[in-house]
């Protein structure tokens, strides 16, 4: 056990062993947020690697979706909820005043509860492309299979594009999510809880789905489930209170956190 | 400690007793006033009642085409009027307004509307439209039964768009959607059904109003589908029909009264059909 005093700042940059040589893809600078006068988020400073996978980790309401959806700005929908501070992605700051309209282009959400709009399967992929794109209907055909397959979802759903999405099962449904989100290319995906409403069978298969994607995404995913994060993630960020507590490689977290507290929570002395 | 539970089953017996009572009341005349309909609407119904206009008094003829064609039209114009109104009121509260003091305001203002008096708005409507123009008109009549519905349109949107759960919006915004477009092609097409139950509600509601059009479409015996002028319609032809020495315009009165109570039973129809795919959609 290493002595650390519990005061010390984390490491905005996660600490590796080896040599780290992957770029900075999003990072939050002094970053602070506010449901109201609720101060939730304090004094985040955080680096997230391009094409990697970040797990946060940390007992329920330490703050941990609560900068999921700093990251791609969807607080703006609700007056009273402010952020003051940085986040900084290829070197903009997408919390300055001016309008952000490619950002979530740029950095794609799935929720933890899976939200199939109402429309075909089809439609529930050509929706978020002919956001972007015009794409003829041979293409488009393309572009959906492709979605359905990288998700490992097209055998289940290949006879049945037409059909409503709202027909498959929680798994299924969360799957179409994820390839919706991924259908558009996005730069990130931040994934809060996506597997939390799900089956050991379909987690495993997001979790392959998560492991395919990060050749061409960086991903941040926020879990309850420590040996989801231990498995899938290669950089861990553990949050308390509102706080980044410790940030490094996941093996480094899971068997030598340097914080005492980090310790205590993976051990489940708390949380 | 028995004494306790015989007075409650008591009380329970003599609840049900009183409320199966007052049930039966009301199905009674409900019953009541459906078999009477049923009955003199039945002996009423005339082939000519469709292919033929309103005869003049002291024949033999009958014949109704008239006042169903343009009813039907006044009913047309009316949705065509209410409906975006109501609809646009009611997602701006949903969408927009929230729980603010101002679309708080609104909400309140559109509940005391859902049960103003029709012939409040008929008043209205002859102020605004009939006198500025000088005569009565069909346009007249479709305003007035516009502003009949709209509250009810209002009401229903408000409330079907704020049963569409936040995650499905917030689904939407995170792959970079318009806020105009979520609404348009995720929030409406989730709330559609419910949407659609209160535009049939609303149709129901103004389908045989009467004093409404007693100040702005007023009658016609012919057929004419001029909407700058009066027009025939169902509920100033019973109006007038019934109160009538003629024995003919009394049996073509009350068959008019049999076709509108199955005209909005079928829309009952329609909408119980319509909240079953809502609950399933749940």
């Amino acid at each position: 056990m290493v002595n650390v005093p519990v005061s010390a700042k984390p490491p905005s940059i996660p600490q590796s062993g080896g040599a780290d040589r992957k770029a900075t893809k999003l990072a939050a600078r002094n970053l602070n947020f506010f449901y109201g006068k609720f101060h939730a988020l304090k004094d985040i400073n955080v680096e997230i690697r391009e094409k990697s996978i970040t797990a946060f980790i940390g007992p329920s309401g330490c703050g941990k979706s609560t900068l999921l959806r700093v990251f791609n700005r969807i607080y703006d929908l609700y007056p009273g909820h402010r952020a003051v501070g940085e986040v900084i992605l290829d070197g903009e700051d997408i919390l300055a005043p001016r309008s952000f309209p490619a950002l979530r282009a740029k950095v794609g959400m799935v929720f933890q509860k899976p939200t199939p709009f109402p429309m075909s399967i089809f439609e529930n992929i050509a929706f978020g492309i002919r956001l972007y794109e015009k794409v003829g209907r041979s293409e488009m055909d393309d572009r959906v299979r492709d979605a359905l397959v990288g998700a490992g979802l097209w055998q289940e759903v290949e006879g049945k594009l037409r059909q409503s999405a709202l027909g498959l099962s929680g798994g299924q449904q969360q799957r179409l999510c994820i390839a919706r989100a991924l259908a558009i290319k996005p730069e990130v995906l931040l994934l809060d809880e996506p597997c939390s409403a799900l089956d050991p069978i379909s987690t495993s298969k997001i979790e392959e789905l998560m492991f395919a994607s990060r050749e061409n995404c960086t991903l941040v995913i926020v879990t309850h489930n420590m040996q989801q994060a231990a498995r899938a993630s290669e950089y861990t960020a553990f949050m308390l209170d509102g706080r980044l507590v410790e940030y490094s490689e996941t093996s480094q977290v899971f068997t030598r956190p340097s914080d005492r507290r980090t310790e205590d929570y993976i051990t489940g002395r708390f949380g | 400690m028995i004494g306790v539970v015989t007075r409650r089953r008591t009380a329970d017996v003599v609840s049900k007793i009183l409320m199966g009572i007052a049930s039966a009341v009301g199905v009674f005349f409900l019953l009541w006033i459906l078999w009477t309909t049923l009955k003199f609407g039945i002996a009423g119904m005339h082939w000519d009642l469709f292919i033929k206009d309103t005869p003049p008094p002291g024949t033999n003829s009958f014949g109704l085409r008239n006042a169903f064609v343009v009813s039907l039209l006044l009913l047309g114009l009316s949705l065509a009027m209410g409906v975006p109104i109501g609809l646009m009121a009611g997602t701006w509260l949903a969408e927009y307004g929230f729980r603010s003091r101002t679309a708080d305001t609104i909400r309140f203002i559109n509940d005391i509307m859902l049960s103003a008096p029709s012939i409040e708005i008929g008043l209205f409507a002859y102020a605004v439209v009939v006198a500025p123009a000088g005569h009565f008109s069909a346009f007249a009549g479709s305003v007035a039964l516009s502003v009949l519905m709209i509250p009810i349109i209002v009401r229903t949107t408000d409330e079907m768009l704020s049963l569409v759960g936040r995650d499905v919006r917030e689904a939407a915004i995170a792959l970079g959607t318009p806020k105009s477009t979520v609404i348009t092609k995720v929030t409406w097409r989730a709330a559609r059904a419910g949407i659609l139950t209160g535009i049939l509600i609303g149709m129901a509601r103004i389908t045989g109003e009467t004093a409404p059009l007693l100040f702005t479409a007023l009658n016609n015996q012919f057929f004419s589908t001029d909407l700058s002028r009066p027009i025939a319609n169902i509920p100033m032809v019973i109006f007038q029909f019934a109160l009538s020495p003629y024995t003919n315009w009394q049996e073509m009165a009350w068959a008019a009264a049999f076709i509108t109570v199955v005209f909005v039973f079928a829309l009952s129809l329609l909408t119980r059909l319509f909240l079953g795919r809502v609950r399933v959609q749940k």
